[in-house]
């Protein structure tokens, strides 16, 4: 009796595993990693944004308000653009250390953790975010 | 009297089964009690760890996941040994001003009263933003009150070239703005929603009370 209520609970406690309570805001950014066999980066807004203003990236460095929108490769990074600005071992660890950024789970869907658009906007293939491959940008007709 | 309890069992899984998990202790706790255990029994197997419940509503996150350390949060592999090597947000977070939505933290009041000081400039420690005091209000059509828009707490992080004129035209009348554009990321959404406080908070920008309509 009792094992068969155990049963009953375990089968439905699954699905509520491997639910996502990062950040608000943590950004996983997949444009290349996965298919050169790393890991995603996981670049958390919410540790960049206690040390620096959001204008330090998003207006001199050029990052641009969009996840994924920003193509840049390791060599970018190693010659001081993006995220190199700073991640050159004197304001911030050097790029020699992968598994510090690329420390998301293998082959995670590039996505703002907790945005509007992950958590309202119906997916189109019906799968969850983190099956797809990257979800198509929506437009709006002005 | 075995056919009661799995029926009774049943019902009370279908009632609530979402939950269902927050009161799995209770119900084997009382299967316990009702049923006698019997002798030569297999243990019961280990419970697996799940997530604790929100006791006002099921369906909202209980606040004990919130801000979960790297390896715990879902989006971070805990098989890799970066992972254990980032800062815990919680560490961060223990005098910041708290907030109800989005990561929990109200960073606008956070960083007025100074309880960080994050850099305006990559090497300067000491540059200080240009703060332009000017509020605009934008009356809306529907039903909701007004929008205040304050430049204030907005250009205490980010400089004018970041919404002017890519995403704002710095003219009145100029910029057609619907919740709908702010949903899907445009406008106002892209920021609000994804990295700024999240749309739900309705009444944090439609904060100006609509004055009465006369019939005169």
């Amino acid at each position: 009796m009792a094992s068969f209520l155990i049963l009953v609970m375990i089968t439905l406690g699954v699905p509520m595993i491997g639910k996502a309570y990062a950040e608000y805001a943590d950004v996983v950014i997949n444009n290349f990693s996965s298919a050169e066999g790393m890991r995603p980066v996981v670049f958390p807004h919410w540790f960049h944004r206690v040390r620096f203003r959001c204008k330090v990236c998003h207006a001199d460095l050029g990052f641009k308000f969009e996840a994924g929108g920003n193509q840049m490769r390791m060599v970018n990074i190693i010659e001081g653009e993006y995220c190199g600005a700073c991640h050159n071992g004197e304001i911030a660890w050097a790029p020699e250390n992968c598994d510090l950024c690329h420390s998301a789970k293998p082959n995670l869907a590039t996505q703002v953790h907790g945005s509007t658009s992950q958590t309202l906007v119906t997916p189109v293939t019906g799968q969850p975010m983190e099956k797809q491959e990257r979800a198509p940008k929506a437009k709006v007709l002005e | 009297m075995k056919t009661v309890m799995v029926m009774l069992s049943a019902a009370l899984v279908a009632v609530f089964a979402p939950a269902a998990q927050a009161q799995q202790g209770d119900q084997v706790a009382a299967a316990a009690k009702n049923t006698p255990v019997t002798q030569g029994q297999p243990p019961a197997k280990e419970q697996t760890p799940v997530k604790p419940v929100n006791p006002f509503n099921r369906l909202m996150q209980d606040k004990s996941t919130f801000n979960p350390p790297p390896p715990e949060d879902g989006i971070h592999d805990p098989g890799n040994e970066g992972t254990f090597l980032l800062q815990p947000p919680r560490e961060a977070f223990g005098a910041f001003v708290k907030s109800n939505f989005g990561n929990r933290v109200d960073w606008v009041k956070t960083l007025d009263e100074g309880k960080i000081n994050p850099r305006w400039d990559r090497l300067d420690p000491k540059a200080e933003p240009d703060v332009l005091d000017l509020n605009i209000v934008r009356v809306v059509r529907g039903s909701m009150p007004d929008v205040l828009y304050p430049h204030a707490p907005h250009t205490k992080w980010l400089t004018c070239e970041n919404c002017h004129d890519a995403i704002f035209v710095p003219e009145a009348g100029k910029n057609q703005i619907s919740m709908a554009a702010i949903l899907m990321g445009e406008k106002c959404g892209v920021c609000h929603g994804k990295v700024a406080f999240p749309v739900t908070e309705c009444r944090k920008c439609h904060s100006l009370k609509k004055e009465a309509v006369s019939k005169n």
